[in-house]
């Protein structure tokens, strides 16, 4: 079986009369029934209603995604389509307006194949606190089967990462060509990298927020999830752009990010900070790390180590701001206007109302940040924790510029510390321990706006996808991206072909 | 004890401007206290912005629309919408801020403050409380309340600060059914609030600081000032202490919706605080809102518990950056403040002191005809017709014969449908001594019942005309002390001004207000000397 298309492939099927639009997303329709059991869904569109989209597309007109099936992460509003956040909170939740990023994909000739599975509200790692239950990665999932076919189970599986886990698998299970995740600590380059795939952060402010269920404003970006390089600039180049529904989005206008086959590495400066090789790393990520280095070295780049020396505290800094932002976000789920509301029967009061149906609509880890926001804002708490954390924010974000503005084009880093573990193994750890190991490497790029892309490299002794990150400044994303399209044509990762019956 | 309340100015001022009311020299007089006590007063105001849309959606503002009609997704707080800020807004603030003598942030702040009600959709509103648009100010106003201050005096309200904010939307407790009402249309309305010192003495100083406030407001078009509507909302902050004490423990009284209740809910916290202190009690620091039907205050039982509002900066708006370029063809995409400063109107301090020197009106007639509605621009419209020294008795005919006329059919002077030149006309007859000011005022309601007549037709054929011939004056004085001897030998042996006024009376009504009455007042008191 040949490898899965790239979005270009598609396009040029289409044109050639060798597919249709119909075609393709009676395959992806096929592919998502075969492998219910991923769970990577909250909700796909019916068939028919898919196709009659796919009708109503102008044929004549050469739309960049023409007939092209993405899948939306379950925190962008879809007109029409429930967006839950994986919460009970927001469980019949069907929002009247479609996200901006969403619109453009629509725009440009995309079809939205369904709403993916996250971390409720996106708070987590391994797309495993969903009122939809969890995610299973596509990776390394045949080693747990039990049965077969229409009775598989699995005795155990690997994550997929998160929060954006249902996207990642929606990409690389090949169900869709790509997805859009939404990035805040790692939430994209978390699972791309367990998943093998292309997850780019882009730079706060170059993709509007609007419509963008919020988990931190001053962190989350929308993400975006492809198998290759070539896709993910041409979906970036769909949605970027200034909105001004949105007063954090960037005015100005970046032209379209242009793949050259004539890029070259030599004398594009890259940084190894020494501050990412952490305890608990997997040596085979270090392995992979020091051989990528050496390839980018002998393909003419500078490599040369640096110093980030704030990055270790950015995990202390966002275990503040992001419960403070989570706290005020969150005071809008009353059940009054939406969402969820107790119906328990003998509630005498507003407050009663509102402490009963929050109690209900949100799970114990967006309780407990909650709580702990709250608590750092209170008036006597606000200079000792959120203030300082605004301050650590600065000096990381400082660290950066500095080491642009010392010569470094890029960074070249691990994403996760590991390959991607099973479900088993993750439970282990409480979700907020697990939160400071998973975004250990990709959290200061949040901090400080910049861009940051995940790449899957090779795989790893068991056979899963080892991944690697690029950081950037802001807006470098065409540097950024043709770097990685030179490291992808190199390392030639070994995509999966064909997913598990 | 009575209050006396501005109220009374505002309402029927133009009949009771005191004839000694020529300067502006009053000393500060207070409503008097128990002996010891003084009484501190700050305001804050929450004036509503005129505007077309909200601070931070597009949805329309409008009073009175059918509830949950002027509703945006922002308003709603629908999840992953964002806020916009209103251009018009920061221009209405900076422009207010400018004419109340306001330092002007270049750079200010959005803050989130958290509390959690049902008529609050995010669970929090977004204010400026770290930085606000403007800082340092002041308000210089006239106190003025006919009957208990002699004579008015001028003082000054310093201003804190003022914010740009989010209005919340409105609760309706439906008490038979136990359920609330959710109304979101006042959801998101702009708001100005405007912090004082606490530099006021009593009511009546908060009143005239809130009218004045009102009238800059107006002249400015950045409130409509509609109390009545909730378009400026008062709040009151009062203590008490003994002279030579520093000031007391303070409570703040919350959406005072009139200048009444203003003054009567200051008045009334006043001497519960005094009658609280002097048996033996301590103030506590409240929130209490007002009951005009009682007209008292009383403890909000939903503000008991001290409240932390955990503010936070507004993550989802940037600062709120101004630049400040005289150029007149400077484009910047940020608000201007020279721009702005530019179209800063005549301010009500600034016209009084206009009218005082422009057409030597004393203050009292500058601050009447302020204060009138319609008064200052019929007036300014009638003078361009006219030179400039009529100015004081142009301004006494309106007061004296076309408010009183107006008042009657309850119609301002700015609806007044007779045109300025007719009224120029009518004011002539009575400058060149052809017309009284009792047969002015019966031509104006003629010419107001649609009379198409020009005044001087209307005196000549009604045989109007002021009688000013000695010899028919005699005529009738003699005929009146004839016709009403006992009244004459009364005033002979008594000497009492009555009887005089008595015949006065009889010579008006004989002659139909025709005759120069200064003229049969010299000829009356003549004969009775006789």
């Amino acid at each position: 079986m040949p490898r899965l298309q790239t979005i270009a492939e598609v396009l040029q099927s289409f044109c050639q009369k060798t597919s249709s639009p119909i075609q393709v997303l009676e395959a992806s329709y096929e592919t998502f029934h075969n492998s219910s059991y991923l769970n990577a869904f909250t909700f796909v569109s019916p068939l028919n209603h898919l196709k009659y989209q796919a009708s109503q597309i102008n044929e004549s007109t050469q739309q960049p995604l023409h007939g092209i099936p993405v899948a939306i992460k379950d925190n962008f509003c879809v007109q029409g389509l429930p967006t839950t956040c994986g919460s009970k909170m927001l469980q019949n939740f069907i929002p009247p307006y479609t996200a901006r990023v969403v619109e453009k994909l629509i725009g440009a000739g995309a079809i939205v194949f369904g709403k993916t599975n996250m971390d409720e509200f996106g708070m987590g790692c391994g797309t495993l606190e969903s009122i939809f239950g969890p995610t299973k990665n596509v990776w390394g999932l045949e080693e747990y089967r039990i049965g077969g076919g229409e009775l598989s189970s699995f005795s155990d599986w690997r994550i997929p990462g998160g929060s954006s886990g249902g996207s990642a698998v929606a990409v690389a299970s090949g169900i869709c060509f790509a997805a859009l995740g939404s990035d805040t600590g790692g939430s994209t380059r978390n699972p791309a990298s367990y998943c093998g795939l292309i997850g780019l952060k882009p730079t706060y402010g170059l993709l509007s927020r609007h419509g963008l269920i919020p988990l931190v404003n001053s962190m989350d970006v929308p993400g975006i999830l492809t198998r290759t390089v070539d896709d993910c600039a041409t979906i970036l180049n769909v949605v970027k752009g200034f909105d001004e529904n949105d007063s954090t989005s960037f005015e100005g206008n970046l032209p379209p990010v242009q793949i050259s086959p004539h890029f070259s590495l030599k004398g594009v400066r890259i940084g190894i900070p020494d501050e990412f090789s952490c305890p608990g790393m997997d040596p085979e990520v270090i392995q992979c790390w020091k051989d990528t280095s050496d390839i980018l070295e002998k393909s003419g780049a500078c490599v040369s180590p640096m110093s980030l020396p704030h990055t270790k505290y950015s995990i202390a800094c966002y275990g503040v701001l992001n419960p403070c932002e989570v706290a005020s976000n969150m005071a809008r789920y009353d059940g009054l206007r939406y969402g969820h509301r107790t119906p328990h029967p003998k509630l005498n009061s507003t407050q009663g109302l509102y402490a009963q149906t929050r109690h209900e609509g949100f799970n114990h880890v967006v309780r407990g940040r909650i709580l702990a926001g709250n608590y750092f804002l209170l008036k006597e708490n606000y200079d000792k924790y959120f203030m300082q954390a605004l301050k650590i924010r600065r000096l990381i974000s400082m660290d950066f510029e500095k080491v642009w503005h010392s010569g470094f084009d890029l960074l070249f880093t691990p994403v996760t510390l590991s390959a991607a573990p099973t479900y088993s193994d993750f439970i282990q750890l409480d979700n907020r321990t697990q939160t400071s190991v998973q975004d250990y490497c990709t959290q200061s790029a949040n901090m400080a706006g910049i861009p940051a892309l995940s790449l899957p490299i090779k795989l790893n002794s068991k056979g899963l996808p080892l991944s690697l990150q690029l950081i950037g400044p802001m807006f470098s994303e065409p540097k950024l991206l043709n770097v990685a399209k030179c490291i992808e044509r190199i390392v030639d990762f070994p995509q999966l072909k064909s997913i598990p019956r | 004890m009575r209050t006396p309340s501005i109220l009374n100015k505002l309402k029927f001022g133009h009949y009771l401007i005191p004839k000694d009311f020529n300067l502006v020299g009053g000393i500060r007089s207070f409503i008097p206290r128990p002996e010891g006590w003084e009484s501190v007063i700050g305001i804050e105001v929450h004036a509503q912005i005129d505007t077309n849309s909200k601070l931070f959606s597009s949805s329309e503002v409008k009073y009175g629309a059918p509830v949950n009609t002027k509703v945006s997704l922002f308003d709603a707080a629908i999840p992953g919408t964002l806020p916009v800020l209103n251009r018009k807004c920061v221009e209405a603030g900076i422009l207010t801020s400018l004419a109340l003598s306001c330092q002007i942030n270049k750079v200010s702040y959005f803050d989130r403050k958290h509390y959690f009600y049902a008529d609050l959709p995010t669970g929090y509103q977004i204010t400026q409380q770290r930085k606000a648009i403007a800082y340092d100010g002041h308000c210089k106003f006239i106190v003025y309340t006919p009957g208990f201050h002699k004579k008015p005096y001028y003082s000054t309200a310093k201003i804190r600060q003022i914010q740009l904010e989010q209005d919340s939307g409105k609760s309706i407790h439906d008490l038979n059914s136990n359920r609330s009402l959710i109304d979101l249309n006042r959801a998101g309305l702009p708001l100005m609030e405007i912090v004082f010192e606490p530099d006021l003495k009593d009511g009546e100083e908060a009143a005239a600081l809130v009218k004045e406030l009102s009238d800059i407001l107006l002249s400015l078009g950045t409130c409509n000032c509609k109390m009545e509507e909730g378009s400026l909302r008062v709040d009151a902050n009062i203590s008490v202490n003994r002279h030579g004490e520093g000031l007391g423990t303070r409570t703040e009284v919350k959406n005072l919706n009139s200048v009444r209740a203003l003054v009567n809910a200051i008045e009334f916290e006043v001497r519960r605080q005094i009658q609280v202190i002097e048996a033996g009690g301590v103030i506590v620091n409240e929130t209490r809102s007002y009951d005009s039907q009682m007209k008292e205050t009383l403890p909000m039982r939903d503000k008991e518990v001290k409240q932390d509002y955990r503010f936070m900066p507004e993550p989802n708006l940037p600062p709120l950056r101004l630049v400040d370029i005289p150029d007149e063809e400077a484009d910047s995409a940020l608000v201007n403040i020279a721009q702005v400063r530019q179209r800063l109107p005549e301010l009500p301090e600034m016209k009084r002191q206009r009218l005082v020197q422009k057409f030597n009106l004393n203050i009292g007639m500058a601050i009447l005809i302020m204060n009138t509605p319609g008064f200052l621009t019929y007036f300014e419209s009638v003078m361009e017709l006219l030179p400039l020294p009529s100015g004081v008795r142009v301004a006494k005919v309106l007061h004296k014969v076309a408010i009183p006329a107006l008042s009657e059919q309850d119609i301002d002077l700015d609806s007044c449908p007779i045109p300025h030149h007719v009224f120029a006309e009518l004011y002539k007859l009575v400058e060149s001594d052809t017309l009284n000011l009792v047969k002015a005022h019966e031509v104006f309601i003629l010419l107001l019942n649609g009379d198409s007549r020009n005044p001087a037709q209307i005196v000549t054929d009604k045989v109007w005309m002021k009688v000013n011939d000695d010899e028919a004056i005699s005529t009738i004085c003699l005929q009146i002390l004839s016709e009403n001897s006992a009244v004459r030998a009364k005033y002979k042996t008594t000497k009492h001004e009555k009887h005089v006024n008595k015949l006065m009376g009889a010579v008006r009504k004989a002659t139909a207000g025709k005759y120069d009455m200064r003229k049969v007042d010299i000829c009356l008191r003549k004969f009775l000397q006789e």
